[in-house]
């Protein structure tokens, strides 16, 4: 009892938590900021290939993507293992490539579509039969800035 | 009240994925007008390194096969043209800018690709060419301005891509080799 509210003279004063929860907020706050939520999930297995001479893609906002890959597992059952179209949530065909461009181009400011790029995400093991046939109509729709995407090489 | 903030910062960290999104830039070719007449364009056989993968992922390189190690070099020598051979693209004066008057290649790379090439190797070879001209554009900066080509401000960079043009056309589509 008598020594309950004595002070402990010497050592190392106990470091005070009062700040943390301030500094887990900060940090709390970065990663909220920094986070984009992967939007709608991807139904073709896209396995990267590598390079070493990429560029970084610029100005996330005005880029399109269009994927493209054999289904994953869950729909080779329905779909089977060729090569499919992804645009936005669902398998698309050839044909659907204008229309996904048309109404992205909607979606943009008039003065920034000239900037518009098109990111293609292919699986490495594709036939660029596939590939050929997609860039051919994006061509079409003169969407002529592509991108295509790779992995960094280690 | 930390611990509810500790909750959502592991929340957050977990589902984060800054990942930027890198890959190779190309421009792709407009399609000709079909009321313009389609002009011969006739190009010197030497101004052409024709580059052709098959269905197998082989290469032909100007009619010689060729393994894709060995073709950043050719293509480097290509588009590079040191010595001014007879074999290798010829060259005009041109005067740029900032430069002055320089020998401008008139070489271009065509590229063709199989509908059965895979994807993987079309990539290869297309970053090996790309190599093959950041290397030779790298050099020119080191020569001219003492820095690598990155490091160079954006009116240099200019310059040198216009000393050295990044030239590579891919032909229209083809089905030769089936599927």
């Amino acid at each position: 009892m008598a020594n309950f509210g004595r002070k402990k003279k010497g050592g190392m004063p106990a470091i005070s938590t009062a700040s943390l929860p301030d500094v887990v907020f900060m940090l709390l706050f970065f990663f909220m900021v920094s986070t984009t939520m992967r939007k709608g999930e991807v139904l073709v297995k896209t396995i990267l290939p590598e390079a070493t001479e990429y560029a970084k893609l610029e100005r996330k906002s005005l880029v399109s993507y269009i994927y493209i890959g054999s289904p994953i597992k869950a729909y080779q059952a329905k779909f089977g293992t060729e090569p499919r179209i992804q645009l936005n949530d669902t398998y698309k065909s050839l044909n659907d490539i204008r229309d996904f461009i048309a109404s992205e181009r909607e979606a943009r400011d008039e003065a920034d579509r000239q900037y518009m790029t098109t990111s293609l995400k292919v699986d490495k093991d594709t036939r660029m039969g596939i590939v050929t046939d997609v860039k051919q109509e994006l061509r079409k729709v003169s969407a002529l800035k592509i991108n295509y995407s790779t992995r960094k090489a280690l | 009240m930390a611990d509810i903030a500790f909750l959502l910062l592991i929340f957050f960290l977990v589902t984060t994925t800054m990942d930027v999104d890198t890959g190779l830039l190309r421009r792709l070719p407009p399609i000709p007008d079909k009321s313009q007449k389609v002009e011969d364009t006739k190009v010197n056989k030497r101004n052409v390194l024709a580059v052709l993968v098959n269905a197998q992922d082989r290469l032909l390189v100007n009619g010689e096969p060729t393994d894709i190690s060995q073709l950043r070099a050719k293509a480097k020598e290509f588009v590079a043209n040191a010595t001014d051979s007879p074999n290798l693209p010829e060259r005009e004066l041109k005067n740029i800018e900032g430069v002055g008057n320089v020998m401008v290649s008139k070489g271009v790379v065509s590229l063709q690709n199989d509908r059965g090439t895979s994807y993987q190797m079309y990539i290869k070879v297309q970053n090996e060419l790309i190599a093959a001209y950041n290397e030779v554009q790298d050099e020119y900066a080191m020569q001219h301005f003492g820095k690598k080509f990155v490091a160079l401000y954006d009116d240099e960079q200019e310059m040198v891509k216009k000393v050295y043009p990044q030239r590579i056309s891919e032909a229209e589509p083809k089905n030769i080799g089936g599927n």
